[in-house]
């Protein structure tokens, strides 16, 4: 098992980590963090992978550059949209689903 | 009930792991496609010398202008979260005044200068080595975090005009070299740049890149900071 396939299999744990954590956390924050660790899981499979043969190889690399960036952008919408849950609700939780009924919560 | 369903959830998450794993460990190596070879194959054509970003700008340019896009559409999804409500700026500095800040105030100001430097330097390294726009990009943003942290850069409230246009310059540029290339060099092709001239337009795209991603990842927070402040003036 050379370094490379360290690099992955971790990945890979840290994925199932993130997995785990988006569904069971409550907390919107906890979620957000558990998505990104999730990523980052998913980029540590993709260089770790990519370099098994003992060179890098810079396609795999070039998109984990892309996805950082394009994962951070995404973990500011999401803040952006739990703050707007915020200030509507007043709660950083998905609100429960009332019985019988197909709507989260009522409009004002 | 719940916790039944918490443990199962546990268990099959672990179950998803060993599986993973296992492919991992088990994949063999591609042996028919080898893209390494094939990029290094093809380098002296893509007008740098620094593999990825030969990947990134030229052989797989439509992904990068693809996530230029994505990223202003987060960016517009951010602005469109935060209200109709407009106030004036707090002014810059308001806590500044406490001798205890004034570290703070004396580092951003050594700091942020060596960052414009730097992510100078990045976007000129990209072409032969690790760097280019994305990291220059992320500096220049950093930059700007670190001075709204400091109080000497107001957080931004409704964007201006030169605003706008400092985040959409580079995917203009960007499209403009694009259609312009299409149109002259190679007819029907996207992105495909003409070797002699590539190492320039290259740098070009990643100018304005750098620019506009840094302004970009700024804005993702200096927008969102902005609303704290009007969310604790409003209580």
């Amino acid at each position: 098992m050379s370094g490379a396939l360290i690099y992955a299999c971790a990945g890979a744990v840290l994925f199932v980590f993130g997995v785990t954590g988006l569904i069971l956390l409550p907390h919107l924050l906890r979620k957000i963090l558990a998505f990104n660790i999730m990523g980052s899981g998913v980029f540590l499979v993709l260089v770790g992978l990519g370099q098994r043969d003992g060179t890098p190889d810079p396609v795999p690399q070039a998109m984990v550059l892309t996805g950082i960036v394009v994962a951070v952008a995404a973990t500011a919408l999401a803040l952006a949209l739990v703050r707007r849950l915020l200030s509507l609700t007043g709660k950083i939780q998905f609100p429960e689903e009332p019985e019988g009924s197909g709507r989260c919560w009522k409009n004002k | 009930m719940r916790n039944l369903l918490n443990v199962l959830v546990i268990v099959l998450s672990a179950a998803l792991g060993l599986v993973l794993i296992g492919v991992i460990l088990e994949s063999p190596s591609p042996a028919r496609v080898r893209l390494p070879e094939e990029v290094l194959m093809q380098i002296g054509a893509s007008g740098v010398t620094h593999p990825v970003t030969a990947v990134l700008l030229n052989f797989r340019g439509y992904d990068t202008l693809l996530e230029v896009m994505v990223l202003l559409l987060a960016l517009l999804g951010v602005l469109a979260q935060m209200g109709k409500q407009k106030r004036e700026n707090p002014p810059a500095g308001f806590y500044l005044t406490e001798p205890r800040m004034q570290v703070l105030l004396w580092l951003a100001r050594v700091l942020v200068p060596l960052m414009v430097l730097v992510a100078g330097y990045l976007l000129w390294a990209g072409g032969h080595q690790p760097g280019g726009a994305f990291q220059a990009g992320a500096v220049l943003a950093a930059a700007g975090v670190l001075l709204n942290l400091s109080g000497l850069l107001p957080s931004w409230m409704e964007p201006a005009w030169n605003l706008r246009a400092g985040l959409v310059s580079g995917l203009l540029v960007f499209l403009l070299i694009a259609a312009a290339v299409m149109m002259t060099a190679s007819p029907g092709l996207l992105l495909q740049y003409p070797p002699a001239s590539a190492g320039m337009l290259i740098l070009l795209v990643e100018t304005g890149l750098t620019l506009s991603l840094g302004l970009i990842l700024a804005g993702l927070f200096l927008f969102l900071s902005g609303d704290a402040i009007d969310d604790e003036a409003d209580k």
